[in-house]
């Protein structure tokens, strides 16, 4: 019974091996008898020693990890497209790892005994299927998973022995080369090599590479004003080229550029130059196989055109993140590498969104990061929360302009979600007409906030008030930001009123020093760090920095900082809040890395007793800070 | 059915034990005529099962029906439809083979009164009684997993479109039977997934 399910199913199987060697009526046939499973992110497919399943799996949507043994250690992740639980199925064995879903994800349960036949009766599944198990892969064509499917020699696997395989890995190099002929001239090269973003050109004769050209050769020869700007190719090409075959490990090709002193290789057919290039390999693939460092995962966002190319690159910079914390550099410079990294993604998609309208932007915008992104205080993976302000517009144009912004918003949105920000559960995105309005719209707004401040009104003025700049221009924040110290000052009450909201969030000691828990839901027994202890201290921070007009801090641990200095007679005791933020934001971040999700909530059996013990000093700190604030504005008379 | 066993159901129903792993769902979807539930026809019913969080394609229920209100000389034109002129069964028989489908299993439609009421009609004009299943809207659902505050203005209606965006499910089939039916059932098991997150939730929290 062919149907439109199944259809869709075999529309997306076609796509990867070995379902594109099958043809298209087996194809069909085979997906009206698949079943579509969906999974939780951490629920288990399987568990090590499980029975087999009837059916293997394909990721359709989300990813799978693939774990052996207590030590959580993941072997291999499976995204779109990918197989796995197979093998034990075809050997005839329990399962000998665990398959848990990484991400919420969508699976197709493709039953052995429907595809088992055609296995066996298509030469080129079964040759895939033998290949990808002789060579001890998922999937012969990535060479990465090497010796780990099988779980083999599982016993010596520890971090550093993965780190020691992987310079003897084959390298990837950039397969799309840029030539041009031997006469062309260095004008017509800059040209060329400007357009394609690259920094070397192969100089090609009859398919040949006969020399190559970079950025080095054009600054040595033509800026320097030795040759003319019309000088040929030929005369001021590097040659011979130094070529190499393609299976090159990354050792290798460390070592090859060392020895020649050079920043480019170029990979022929047999290694020699009298074979046709397939490839170029830069310093830079180099870097960025050696691993994570911000520079190289900058210069990877540079070159990603899509937002899918990004999401990859922020699952770096949270091993890079990781590795930081195990190594425990000072919270402040991690969090300012990080946030500049997350940044650099929202500033790439923003980028590439605009590049997909149809015309550049009709007036001046600013992209805002608000809340946590705005306070540079988020280092995992969270929701979206973002505003756009713009220029104001004659009444002709206002409709016109809104509708641009908006529609622009919509694809930025999108894009961040791509990248793994999850859309605000409260619409608090610039795809929001809401949260998309120009300076005057925004005035008007603020100025309602300021003057008329209920419950609502403070609430959305404490997310928005710790804006800042990801994108655009600064002159029209700015505006915003003078007109809102301007109206706060006019309007004394909405101290007390922000005051009485920041006290809002219930210090985390209860009466007999015990940790406030959650009472009820999913997190029962769980501390939740977010709003019990790091809110109290954001909350108050912008209270008191804003009753000292000082605009340009909007980071919590900054703001103390600057209070300290403010009120030397208070130092003590914001040198001690600067500190709790930074100690409970580590605290958050390490608890999100752990278990993948926003580290919002701790299992307080979980940390040790030195731990626990931290936590509670800095829970000392935020009660002496509410009373504080409390005091000075005169809370009591209100509440 | 006999009168105790009618009420053995619903007490059922109450038990707090019933998870959402262990019901059989049907999300279905119609397309129609129009939207006039009186002069109006269903041209085709989708549905599938959802249990465990798991949809079974071979038991998936797709039918084209016979129609006298739909124009014949328009079906031939599009070709594709010329091959279901001949299997076409009747309203009746289409009824039939999804009652048989449907069981008591519980119904998940987006804005389930429209596909239901539609149903309901067909039923009464082919002198069947009405659905008595007990349904579920994921237009409805849908709203739960938002932020509960005067703050924001929730949107009155969330579309399909809306929900397959939010959730990042492919729109390909959309405006086929099936097709939403499956974009339905997808978006269903993220709404609870959400609804899980904040507190555990058995079935009937569903219905409240």
């Amino acid at each position: 019974m062919k149907n439109t399910i199944s259809h869709r199913v075999a529309d997306f199987l076609k796509d990867f091996p070995p379902f594109s060697f099958l043809h298209q009526k087996d194809l069909e046939k085979l997906s009206e008898q698949i079943s579509i499973v969906y999974k939780d992110k951490d629920a288990v497919i399987f568990a090590e020693n499980d029975k087999t399943h009837d059916s293997f799996y394909v990721v359709h949507k989300g990813a799978v990890a693939l774990k052996k043994n207590q030590k959580n250690n993941v072997l291999d992740m499976c995204d779109e497209g990918d197989i796995f639980g197979l093998r034990p199925l075809l050997a005839q064995e329990n399962y000998i790892m665990e398959a848990v879903a990484y991400e919420e994800s969508i699976l197709y349960a493709i039953p052995i005994a429907v595809f088992k036949p055609y296995a066996l009766e298509n030469r080129t599944v079964g040759n895939f299927l033998i290949e990808s198990y002789a060579s001890n892969t998922r999937n012969p064509y990535s060479d990465i998973h090497k010796d780990k499917l099988y779980g083999d020699d599982l016993v010596h696997e520890h971090l550093h022995s993965n780190r020691d395989s992987f310079d003897l890995q084959p390298i990837k190099y950039s397969k799309k080369i840029v030539t041009c002929s031997p006469s062309a001239t260095a004008k017509d090269i800059a040209k060329i090599m400007n357009k394609n973003k690259v920094g070397a050109i192969l100089i090609v004769d009859e398919m040949l590479p006969i020399g190559i050209i970079t950025d080095k050769d054009l600054r040595n020869k033509i800026v320097t004003g030795d040759f003319s700007i019309l000088t040929t190719a030929e005369t001021i090409m590097t040659k011979p080229v130094i070529t190499y075959p393609k299976k090159m490990t990354v050792t290798e090709a460390q070592m090859a550029m060392m020895k020649s002193n050079i920043s480019y290789l170029c990979l022929t057919k047999d290694g020699t130059i009298n074979t046709k290039a397939v490839g170029i390999l830069s310093k830079h693939d180099v870097m960025v196989a050696l691993g994570n460092n911000p520079a190289v995962l900058i210069k990877a966002l540079k070159r990603a055109k899509k937002p899918k190319e990004i999401k990859p690159i922020r699952a770096r910079i949270m091993q890079l993140l990781q590795g930081y914390l195990d190594q425990n550099i000072p919270m402040t410079l991690i969090s300012k590498i990080i946030t500049e990294l997350n940044e650099a993604c929202t500033t790439r998609v923003i980028e590439i969104c605009l590049g997909k309208m149809s015309s550049p932007p009709p007036v001046k915008f600013a992209w805002l990061a608000l809340g946590s992104q705005g306070r540079s205080e988020q280092m995992l993976h969270t929701d979206q929360d973002n505003a756009i302000v713009y220029e104001n517009v004659s009444d002709v144009f206002r409709e016109e302009t809104k509708v641009y912004f908006s529609k622009f918003a919509s694809l930025v949105n999108k894009g961040l979600f791509d990248i793994g920000y999850d859309y605000c559960p409260a619409e608090m995105m610039a795809s929001n007409p809401k949260w998309c309005m120009s300076l005057d719209e925004w005035k008007s707004k603020v100025h309602h906030w300021i003057t008329n401040p209920g419950k609502n009104e403070v609430l959305l003025s404490f997310i928005f008030f710790d804006y800042s700049v990801t994108y655009g221009d600064t002159e029209i924040t700015n505006q915003l930001s003078d007109y809102i110290f301007e109206n706060v000052k006019a309007n004394p009450i909405f101290y007390v009123h922000l005051v009485s909201g920041a006290l809002q969030s219930p210090s985390p000691t209860g009466f007999f020093r015990q940790f406030l828990v959650e009472q009820d839901g999913a997190n029962k027994d769980h501390f939740d760090i977010k709003r019990r202890a790091l809110m109290p201290l954001t909350d108050a921070a912008r209270v008191l920095i804003l009753s000292h007009s000082v605009k340009g801090i909007s980071n919590t641990a900054e703001r103390f900082e600057k209070l300290a200095e403010l009120e030397p007679n208070n130092r003590e005791l914001y040198f001690s809040c600067s500190y709790s933020f930074k100690a409970l934001l580590k605290f958050r971040t390490k608890q999100g890395l752990l278990h993948n999700d926003s580290g919002q909530f701790i299992a307080l059996e979980s940390l040790s007793k030195m731990e626990k013990i931290k936590l509670k000093r800095t829970f000392k700190t935020i009660k002496e800070l509410q009373e504080l604030i409390s005091v000075r504005f005169n809370i009591s008379n209100v509440v | 059915m006999s009168l105790f066993s009618f009420w053995k159901k619903e007490e059922n129903l109450f038990d707090e034990n019933i998870t959402i792993e262990e019901t059989r769902f049907v999300v279905l979807d119609t397309e129609t005529t129009g939207f006039d539930y009186d002069s109006d026809r269903i041209l085709c019913i989708g549905a599938l099962v959802l249990q465990n969080g798991i949809i079974s394609i071979q038991n998936s229920f797709e039918v084209y029906l016979e129609q006298d209100h739909y124009d014949k000389s328009t079906a031939q034109i599009h070709g594709i439809l010329k091959a279901f002129v001949i299997q076409r069964p009747s309203e009746l028989e289409a009824l039939q083979q999804f009652l048989a489908f449907l069981g008591d299993s519980v119904i998940i439609a987006h804005h389930t009164v429209f596909d239901i009421t539609m149903i309901n009609k067909a039923l009464e004009r082919n002198g069947l009684p009405e659905l008595t299943n007990q349904r579920l809207d994921t237009a409805i659902l849908y709203k739960k997993t938002l932020i509960k505050s005067h703050l924001f203005e929730r949107k009155d209606h969330y579309t399909l479109d809306d929900l397959a965006d939010k959730f990042d499910i492919s729109k390909k089939d959309r405006h086929t039977a099936l097709g939403d039916a499956y974009i339905t059932a997808i978006a269903f098991l993220k709404i609870v997934s959400k609804l899980k997150e904040k507190k555990q939730i058995n079935l009937n929290a569903l219905f409240k």
